[in-house]
C-alpha cells in the first residue's frame, strides 16, 4: 500500500489547538500530507477535505473528535476514512500542553496513519439473493409468517409435518380475544388465513412434510423437503422456524390426580370438552356442580417447568366464564399463585372476578385425590391466611404450560460426534467422554427439525429452558444462525396476539437477511460492514479452532478439517481471526497485519525515559463508548496508555500481544464486555474466549520470563465510564511496580 | 425489491428507533420525527434492564450506530406531526420543527452552557435537578449536541452563548420549520408517560421528598443521574435502611388506571437489586397484588425470593404519610393478620403505570377503552410499542419490528 496517498487532517477546534503543539503533531504524520483546520466538521473544513480528495488523496485520517460523533459529516463514500480521537481520548482526559499528552496525541496519529495506509475499501460483493422465505410449521405463527411475507411480496414455502394446517390453536374451541372488552370469545379456527394461503399464487404449502436438509447460507439456502417418501428440492433466501409447542405432559403430575381420575383434565382437554357444548364429567357423563382450576400445574416449579407459560391464567379465566355461561349453577374455583393478566387483559380478570360463581383463592395445590364417593379432594398450602385448605370438586382442570417444539442443535451434534467416536472404536479418555455424552444426552436430545448442514449442529442451540430464544433484550430476534429466525411459542410462551406480532417481526428479519445479503452487507449488528473474512488456506493446519469458535456457525469443514467459509452466514466479529494461530484469516479493513502495524507505529521511549507504554485493546461497542463518556466528563487518566478498538475481544489474536511485548510495551489491558450467564457480548462469547486465550498468554509470558501481571483482562459495561480511569491508572501503577519491559530496545 | 413510498415514523424511543433501523435495513427510506432533542425516549432514562441487569445504552449504542450510519434514515428532533391525511400508500404529513437555536454545527464543546445565566428544570432527570437553559440532555445523548430550552432562555438580548460559540452553531432567532411530505405508511411509536403520581393523593407523592416514582428511582440509581448512581435518602442524603415498594400504585384501580402496565412488577423486583447492591443490610418491603413475571422472567422472581431481607407482602397499600422529615409511614391492609400494618421506611417507591402517549391526530387513530391505539388492518397507519400495549423493551422491539414489516407492505412495489 506504499503508493496510497494519505492526507492527515488535524482539527484544532474544541480546545485541541490550545492543548497540543499542532506543528509538532504534524510531524507524526511523516510522509502524509497534513492539513490543520480550526473546525473540520464545519462547512469550510469539510470543503477542504473534499477538495483534497479531488486533488488525488486516496485515504484520509481525521484527527479530532471520536468517530462516534459527526459521523454523517465525515462520511466520504468509497474513501478510506480513519478517525483519530484527539478530543475524547487525549486532550479532554489529560493535562494540556504536557509532554506526555503530546506524545499520546502523536502516537494516536501514527496509529491512524498506519491503519489508513493498510485498509482497503471493499467493492460490495453483491449477489443473487433468493427472495423466497421458508416457513417451517403451519400453526398460528407459521401461517401468519407466510401471509405477512407474501403480502410483502415474497414467495413462501410453508412446510407442515401434519396432514392439515392450523396447529394447536386451530383445534381450540375458542380463544380469548386480543382487545377489550373481552366479552365475546373468538373462534380458535384459522380457516380464514388457511384458505387465503391456499388460494395464493406466491405461497406453496407442503403438508405431511418435513425438512430433510438445509445447506448453504442466507440468500441461497438449498432446502430438501421430504414428503410421502418423495423429496423436493428448492432454494430459499431465509428461514423462519415456527414449530410451536406441546402441552406439558400431565402424566408427570400424578400428585395432582392426573391419570388417577378421568375427572382430572388438562386445560387443553377442557377446550375439547367445551367444544362439545355443556361440559359433563368424563367419568359418568353427569353434570358437575363444582370445578376447580389448578393454576401453574407443573409450571413455575423447579421440578417441572420452571418458567411461567404466560397464557394459562387467561385461558382458565376464559374457560371459567364459558363454563359458567353454559351452566349458571356451576361453582368454579380458581386456585392460583398469582393471576397474570397483563395490560388490557386485566379487564378479563375483572370480568371473572365480578362473576358470583367464580371464586379465586391464592393457594398452591399440593395434592388432588379421588374420594370414595367419586369426587376429588384438593389440598393446598400457601394460602393467604397461611393455613392449609381442603376443597372438594367434581372435576379438576390442570392449567398445564407450554413446552417448546425445538431441537437443540448443539446437543444433537455433541451426541453425533460422540457416536462417531464410539463407532470408530477409539480408546482412552476420548472414548470415555463420548460414552458419557451418549449416556447423558442420547435419550433426551430428540430429532433434528431443521437438519442444517452446519458444523455446529443441525438446529439452533437451546438457550434457557429449551427455548431457542434470543439472549438479548434489545434484539429479540437475534439467533446464532444467520438468516434463520425463530418465532411463536417455540421461541417463548405467548398469547395469540403476541404470536401474530412475533411472526410479522420474524418476517421482517427474514426480508432483511435477503435484502442485505443481496447488497453484500453483513447482518446485525455490523450491518454496514461490506468486508468479508478472507482465508489464506495454504497456511491452514486444520486445527479447527476457527470452525469450533465461530458463534454463528459460519464455517463448515471438509474431511480434513479445513474451514469452508459461508460468507453470508458471517457477522464479521473476527472471532475466527482471533482464534487462528497461523494468521490465516483477515478482513480488508481488519487484519492481523493492520493491528500489528498500529502497534508497531507507537513510539516506545527507551528505558531511560521511564515512560511506560500500555496497550489497551478494547471492545468497540461497550468499552469504547465508555471511553468517550469519560472524555465528555473530563475524567483524567494515565497518558501512558494507547488505545486500539477491536470488533470483539474474541477477535484479539495473541500475536498482537506477543508483538506488543516484543516491541517494548510494558503492559496490555484488554477491555471486553460482561461474560457469564447474563453476558452482553453481541458476538456471544468474546470476553469468555479471551479469558481462555488469556491463560495461554500467561503461560507464554512465563516462558518469556515476563511477569503475568503485564496482561490484564477487565470486563466493563458501557455505563462504567467512572471505573475506566480507575482501571487504567491502577494498571499503570501496577506496571510501574513490576518495572519496565526488559525487551525494550531489542 | 423496489420501494415506491417512504415510511414516516413518529417517535424516537426504542420502538421508533427499532422500526426505523429495521425498515431501513430491509430497504425502505425512513423519516423519523422525535419530540425531544435526543433519541432514546424513556429507555435512555433507565438505569438497567430487567432481567439481565444490563445497561440500556449498550443496545442503544448498536441501534444508534445502525441509525446514524444508514443513508436511508433521516430524522428531525424537537418536531411533531401536526396533521396527517390520505390513504394507504399515500399519506401526507404536515410536520413542524421547533426553532433550532443550536444547529448541527455544535461540537458539544460545552462553552455555551458554561456562560448561560439561565436555569431550567432537568426533565430528563425527572426534575430532580436543574441544568442551564443551554444544555446537553445527558452525557451519552444522541445526537451529541447542545440544545436551548426556549422557555428558560432569555433570548437574543442575552446572547452570551452565541458570543462564545466558536463554531457559529447558535442562532437565537432561528425560525420554526414547517413542511409537508408524502409517505407510503406511518408507524406511530409515540410511547408512554408515567401515570401522574400527584393524583394518588393517599400516597404522599409530592408532599414528602422520600416518596419517589419507579421512573425517578431509575434516575436516582443511574450513573449519569442526579445522585451519580449512589442512591441515598432524597431528603437528607442519609443511608437507606428500609425501603418500601408500592406496586400497582394507581394501576389495576378503577379510580386511576384500570389496566395492568405489565412491566412494573419486574421493574420493582429489579429495583430491589439497586438497593441491595448499595445496602447489603437494608430491609426491602414489596407490596403487591399479584407478582407478574411471565415467561422466563420467572427465574428473576425466584432469585429475588432467595434474598432473606426482601419481604413480599400481598396487600394493597392504603396510605403513605410523613413520619418526620426523613421517614415515611406505609400503611397497608395486612391480609395475613387481618389487621392494618404500619411500617416506617426511609424511601417509598411508587410503581406507577404506563399511560399511552397518543399524538393529537384526531379522527384517524382509534383508541381502546384504556386509551391504547388499536391497530386496524388495511390501513398504512401502524401503532407500535407502548402506545399500543403496555409492554417491556423486548416486546416493544418485537412490536416495532412487526410494525416495520407492516409499514413496508405499503411501500413495496
Amino acid at each position: 500500500m506504499d503508493d496510497k496517498k494519505l492526507g492527515v487532517f488535524i482539527c484544532s477546534g474544541c480546545e485541541i489547538g490550545n492543548s497540543l503543539d499542532i506543528d509538532a503533531l504534524k510531524e507524526a504524520a511523516e510522509d502524509a500530507s497534513t492539513f490543520v483546520h480550526p473546525c473540520l466538521c464545519g462547512e469550510e473544513g469539510l470543503q477542504q477535505i473534499r477538495q483534497e480528495l479531488e486533488n488525488g488523496i486516496d485515504a484520509i485520517v481525521i484527527a479530532g473528535c471520536s468517530p462516534r460523533f459527526k459521523t454523517e459529516e465525515f462520511r466520504f463514500d468509497d474513501k478510506v476514512v480513519e478517525r483519530v480521537s484527539l478530543r475524547e481520548q487525549v486532550i479532554w482526559t489529560h493535562p494540556p500542553n504536557d509532554e506526555d499528552t503530546q506524545m499520546m496525541a502523536a502516537d494516536a496519529i501514527r496509529m491512524g496513519v498506519a491503519r489508513a495506509a493498510r485498509v482497503a475499501v471493499n467493492d460490495p460483493a453483491t449477489s443473487e439473493s433468493d427472495p423466497t422465505i421458508l416457513v417451517v410449521g403451519g400453526g398460528l405463527a407459521g401461517l401468519t409468517a407466510a401471509r405477512e411475507a407474501s403480502r410483502a411480496g415474497h414467495p413462501v414455502v410453508l412446510v407442515e409435518k401434519e396432514e392439515k394446517l392450523g396447529g394447536r390453536r386451530h383445534s381450540f374451541h375458542t380463544v380469548f380475544p386480543s382487545q377489550p372488552p373481552f366479552d365475546r370469545f373468538e373462534s380458535g379456527s384459522l380457516d380464514g388465513i388457511i384458505s387465503e394461503l391456499q388460494a395464493s399464487d406466491s405461497v406453496r404449502v407442503l403438508t405431511s412434510a418435513t425438512v430433510g436438509a438445509i445447506s448453504g447460507q442466507p440468500g441461497s439456502f438449498d432446502v430438501e423437503v421430504r414428503r410421502n417418501g418423495d423429496s423436493a428440492e428448492f432454494r430459499v433466501g431465509a428461514v423462519i422456524q415456527a414449530t410451536g409447542w406441546r402441552p406439558y405432559d400431565a402424566h408427570n403430575l400424578p400428585h395432582l390426580g392426573y391419570g388417577k381420575s378421568d375427572n382430572v383434565v388438562t386445560n387443553v382437554q377442557m377446550e375439547d370438552l367445551l367444544a362439545k357444548g355443556v361440559v359433563q364429567k368424563p367419568s359418568d357423563g353427569s353434570t358437575p356442580r363444582r370445578i376447580a382450576f389448578v393454576q401453574c400445574a407443573g409450571s413455575r416449579d423447579s421440578e417441572h417447568l420452571p418458567y411461567c407459560s404466560a397464557v394459562c391464567c387467561r385461558v382458565s379465566l376464559k374457560q371459567a366464564l364459558e363454563l359458567r355461561r353454559a351452566n349458571p349453577d356451576l361453582e368454579v374455583y380458581i386456585l392460583y399463585k398469582d393471576i397474570r393478566t397483563p395490560g388490557q387483559y386485566e379487564d378479563l380478570y375483572r370480568k371473572a372476578q365480578s362473576d358470583p360463581g367464580i371464586f379465586f383463592t391464592k393457594a398452591e395445590v399440593e395434592s388432588v385425590e379421588p374420594t370414595s364417593d367419586g369426587s376429588l379432594r384438593l389440598e393446598a398450602s400457601q394460602t393467604l391466611l397461611g393455613e392449609r385448605i381442603a376443597l372438594e370438586a367434581d372435576m379438576v382442570v390442570l392449567a398445564t404450560g407450554m413446552v417448546p417444539v425445538a431441537a437443540d442443535g448443539e446437543a444433537i451434534r455433541k451426541v453425533r460426534d460422540a457416536r462417531k467416536v464410539i463407532e470408530k472404536g477409539e480408546t482412552g479418555a476420548r472414548m470415555e467422554a463420548a460414552k458419557k455424552v451418549v449416556e447423558e444426552l442420547g435419550e433426551s436430545v430428540g430429532e433434528s427439525i431443521l437438519n442444517l448442514n452446519y458444523r455446529q449442529g443441525p438446529d439452533t442451540p437451546h438457550l434457557r429452558h429449551g427455548f431457542p430464544d434470543s439472549h438479548f433484550i434489545c434484539f429479540p430476534y437475534e439467533t446464532r444462525r444467520t438468516g434463520i429466525y425463530m418465532t411463536g411459542c417455540m421461541r417463548a410462551p405467548a398469547d395469540s396476539e403476541s404470536v401474530r406480532v412475533d411472526a410479522a417481526g420474524a418476517v421482517l428479519k427474514a426480508i432483511q437477511a435477503i435484502q442485505l445479503t443481496g447488497e453484500g452487507k453483513a447482518l446485525h449488528p455490523r450491518w454496514e460492514d461490506m468486508s468479508f473474512p478472507n482465508f489464506s488456506l495454504q497456511r491452514c493446519t486444520q486445527c479447527k479452532r476457527c470452525t469450533e469458535e465461530c458463534p454463528f456457525g459460519a464455517l463448515n469443514e471438509d474431511e480434513k478439517g479445513t474451514p469452508k467459509p459461508n460468507p453470508a452466514r458471517c457477522r464479521r466479529c473476527g472471532i475466527c481471526m482471533g482464534a487462528c494461530p497461523e494468521r490465516v484469516v483477515s478482513f480488508s479493513d481488519y487484519s492481523i497485519d493492520i493491528v500489528s502495524s498500529m502497534i508497531r507505529a507507537v513510539e516506545i521511549p527507551d528505558e531511560f525515559e521511564e515512560k511506560p507504554r500500555l496497550l489497551c485493546l478494547l471492545c468497540e461497542n461497550d468499552a469504547y463508548p465508555a471511553l468517550d463518556t469519560a472524555g465528555m466528563k473530563r475524567l483524567q487518566y494515565s497518558s501512558y496508555v494507547r488505545f486500539i478498538p477491536v470488533r470483539c475481544l474474541g477477535s484479539v489474536n495473541t500475536v498482537w500481544i506477543a508483538d506488543a511485548l516484543s516491541r517494548g510495551f510494558d503492559g496490555i489491558l484488554l477491555l471486553g464486555c460482561k461474560s457469564g450467564d447474563d453476558y452482553q457480548c453481541h458476538f456471544i462469547r468474546g470476553s469468555e474466549l479471551m479469558g481462555t486465550r488469556g491463560k495461554n498468554i500467561r503461560e507464554k509470558l512465563t516462558q518469556l520470563a515476563l511477569e503475568e501481571e503485564r496482561v490484564r483482562l477487565e470486563e466493563i459495561s458501557i455505563t462504567e465510564y467512572d471505573r475506566l480511569p480507575e482501571i487504567i491508572n491502577e494498571f499503570a501503577e501496577q506496571i510501574e511496580e513490576v518495572g519496565l519491559n526488559p525487551f525494550k530496545g531489542f | 425489491m423496489s420501494h415506491h413510498g417512504k415510511v414516516l415514523i413518529i417517535g424516537g424511543g426504542i420502538s421508533g428507533i427499532t422500526a426505523a433501523v429495521e425498515a431501513s435495513e430491509a430497504g425502505a427510506d425512513v423519516l423519523l420525527i422525535e419530540r425531544n432533542p435526543y433519541l432514546g425516549g424513556h429507555v435512555a432514562q433507565m438505569n438497567l434492564y430487567f432481567p439481565k441487569l444490563c445497561p440500556p445504552s449498550c443496545g442503544l449504542e448498536i441501534n444508534l450506530r445502525r441509525f446514524r450510519n444508514s443513508p436511508r434514515i433521516r430524522y428531525l428532533l424537537q418536531a411533531e406531526v401536526t396533521s396527517l391525511r390520505g390513504e394507504p400508500g399515500h399519506y401526507t404529513a404536515s410536520i413542524r420543527q421547533e426553532p433550532q437555536r443550536i444547529s448541527d454545527r455544535c461540537t458539544a464543546c460545552g462553552r455555551c452552557a458554561e456562560v448561560c445565566p439561565s436555569e431550567r428544570v432537568d426533565t430528563f432527570n425527572m426534575g430532580l435537578r436543574k441544568t442551564r437553559a443551554s444544555y446537553l440532555p445527558f452525557p451519552n445523548a444522541f445526537p451529541l449536541r447542545y440544545t436551548i430550552d426556549s422557555d428558560a432562555c432569555s433570548g437574543p438580548e442575552c446572547g452570551s452563548c452565541r458570543d462564545v460559540c466558536e463554531y457559529g452553531a447558535i442562532d437565537l432567532e432561528a425560525k420554526e420549520l414547517t413542511f409537508e411530505e408524502e409517505f407510503g405508511s406511518v408507524v406511530i411509536a409515540t410511547g408512554w408517560q408515567p401515570y401522574d403520581a400527584t393524583k394518588l393523593d393517599n400516597l404522599a407523592y409530592g408532599t414528602h421528598p422520600n416518596v419517589v416514582t419507579n421512573l425517578e428511582m431509575e434516575r436516582l440509581n443511574a450513573p449519569d443521574g442526579p445522585m451519580g448512581g449512589h442512591l441515598t435518602r432524597p431528603s437528607d442524603g442519609g443511608e437507606i435502611h428500609r425501603v418500601a415498594f408500592v406496586q400497582c400504585a394507581g394501576s389495576r384501580d378503577e379510580n386511576h388506571l384500570r389496566h395492568c402496565s405489565g412491566v412494573c412488577c419486574m421493574a420493582g423486583l429489579k429495583q430491589t437489586r439497586y438497593v441491595r447492591k448499595l445496602y447489603p443490610e437494608a430491609e426491602i418491603l414489596l407490596y403487591y397484588i399479584d407478582v407478574r413475571s411471565p415467561g422466563r422472567q420467572e427465574d428473576f422472581y425466584q432469585e429475588i425470593q432467595k434474598d432473606p431481607l426482601v419481604r413480599l407482602i400481598k396487600g394493597k397499600v392504603a396510605k403513605v404519610t410523613s413520619a418526620g422529615p426523613d421517614q415515611v409511614m406505609v400503611e397497608a391492609e395486612d391480609i395475613l393478620s387481618g389487621h392494618d400494618s404500619a411500617e416506617t421506611v426511609d424511601l417509598v417507591v411508587l410503581a406507577t403505570g404506563i399511560v399511552p402517549s397518543v399524538p393529537p391526530l384526531a379522527g384517524i387513530l382509534v383508541g381502546d377503552e384504556h386509551g391504547f391505539l388499536v391497530p386496524e388492518e388495511g390501513t398504512g397507519l401502524v401503532p407500535a410499542g407502548c402506545v399500543r400495549r403496555p409492554v417491556d423493551v423486548a416486546e416493544a422491539v418485537r412490536d416495532a419490528t412487526a410494525a416495520a414489516l407492516r409499514a413496508l407492505q405499503y411501500c413495496r412495489g
